[in-house]
């Protein structure tokens, strides 16, 4: 049988009831969202399941919603179940102020790298992780460019006259 | 109107089978030629550029259209490409230089011998063009000091030359002490180089 949406939506609550909330299919994706203790059983659970066998892992990347207080940033997992060909998308919320995830480098190799490029972007603060550190960016930098409150221009210019720019 | 690129519509004949550069200014008698050796210095170095392409973008596609046979860089001397620094002269910066690669192109800079030259080729060399972001570099002239800049995203290859002649100016006119000079002293000293 089919590995549908539902039966992993009810895999998943009879696991961890009460705990995972916002299910929704945008686009047929199953996507839904766990407290942020929690993304490391929910990504063993998923892994493990003979059933669900989501061992792949397409993405990790944050997200900064700026008007949700206390659970500003998120980050997004993209797992994908190889045999079957489905994807699911798994989200956590944290606040910027404290914004410490568990590491899921011990589960998949692949998270190393993005969850690197996650701190560099937004801040995260992976626990655990082997060497959070820059990836992209310059190390000299000292803030995380794409959350909201920069602006993406260039702050260091002061060539670029207002006036002249139309602004 | 006319356009960028025209035919020859005015059929202009050969001066001669050979070209060769002016003859500075001098005094000339039988058997000798006496001139400055800035002049004789400045009209060899010219006409034997020594380019060092840095293209890290689609001005750099532009630089190979001038390499090749149509525009042919190789008219005005500058036709050996060198992928050394150590040997070349004119550093041409070719794309956008993000804020990391900033100290490579510094470093190629320190590489290259003096005399050194550098023309920042496009845009983004030049200013950062359209990349007004925290990550690309605005201006190639914040890492190393340049002589010529040449407008255009991407500049045709008519431009490049342009660019590439008006280097030539600056090196054939160029004193031999400017470089051992104060005020060039204190430009690489702006810059942090020894």
């Amino acid at each position: 049988m089919a590995l549908t949406n539902e039966i992993i939506q009810k895999r998943l609550s009879e696991k961890f009831p009460e705990q995972l909330s916002g299910f929704e299919e945008p686009y047929g994706m199953l996507t839904f969202q766990a407290p942020k203790e929690l993304n490391l059983k929910v990504l063993n659970f998923l892994y493990d399941d003979e059933e669900l066998k989501f061992r792949f892992m397409t993405d990790l990347c944050g997200v900064h919603y700026p008007n949700r207080k206390g659970e500003e940033l998120a980050v997004v997992y993209h797992l994908h179940n190889l045999e079957d060909n489905v994807r699911i998308r798994f989200k956590v919320f944290t606040d910027i102020n404290q914004p410490d995830i568990y590491t899921a480098t011990g589960l998949f190799s692949a998270a190393n790298w993005m969850e690197r490029e996650t701190y560099d972007f937004y801040g995260v603060n992976f626990v655990g992780h082997p060497k959070l550190k820059r990836i992209l960016n310059v190390d000299e930098m000292d803030y995380f460019p794409m959350r909201k409150e920069f602006p993406l221009e260039d702050q260091s210019r002061i060539d670029k006259d207002d006036e002249m720019f139309g602004r | 109107m006319a356009r960028p690129v025209s035919y020859n519509l005015i059929n202009k004949p050969l001066e001669a089978d050979i070209s060769m550069a002016d003859m500075p200014e001098g005094s000339m008698g039988e058997g000798f030629f006496a001139t400055k050796l800035n002049d004789v210095i400045g009209l060899a170095r010219k006409n034997s550029i020594w380019p060092l392409p840095f293209a890290t973008s689609c001005c750099g596609i532009e630089f190979m259209a001038t390499m090749g046979s149509h525009y042919d860089l190789g008219r005005f001397g500058a036709e050996r490409v060198g992928f050394s620094p150590r040997q070349c002269d004119l550093l041409m910066v070719m794309g956008t230089i993000a804020k990391k690669m900033g100290p490579v192109v510094k470093q190629v800079y320190l590489q290259m011998a003096e005399p050194r030259w550098v023309i920042a080729v496009g845009a983004c060399a030049s200013s950062g063009g359209i990349f007004d972001t925290y990550s690309v570099l605005q201006g190639i002239d914040q890492v190393v000091p340049v002589d010529v800049y040449v407008p255009g995203c991407p500049p045709r290859p008519e431009a490049i030359i342009d660019g590439v002649l008006r280097i030539q100016d600056l090196v054939a006119k160029e004193s031999l002490r400017r470089r051992n000079g104060e005020q060039y002293k204190a430009l690489m000293d702006s810059y942090g180089i020894q």
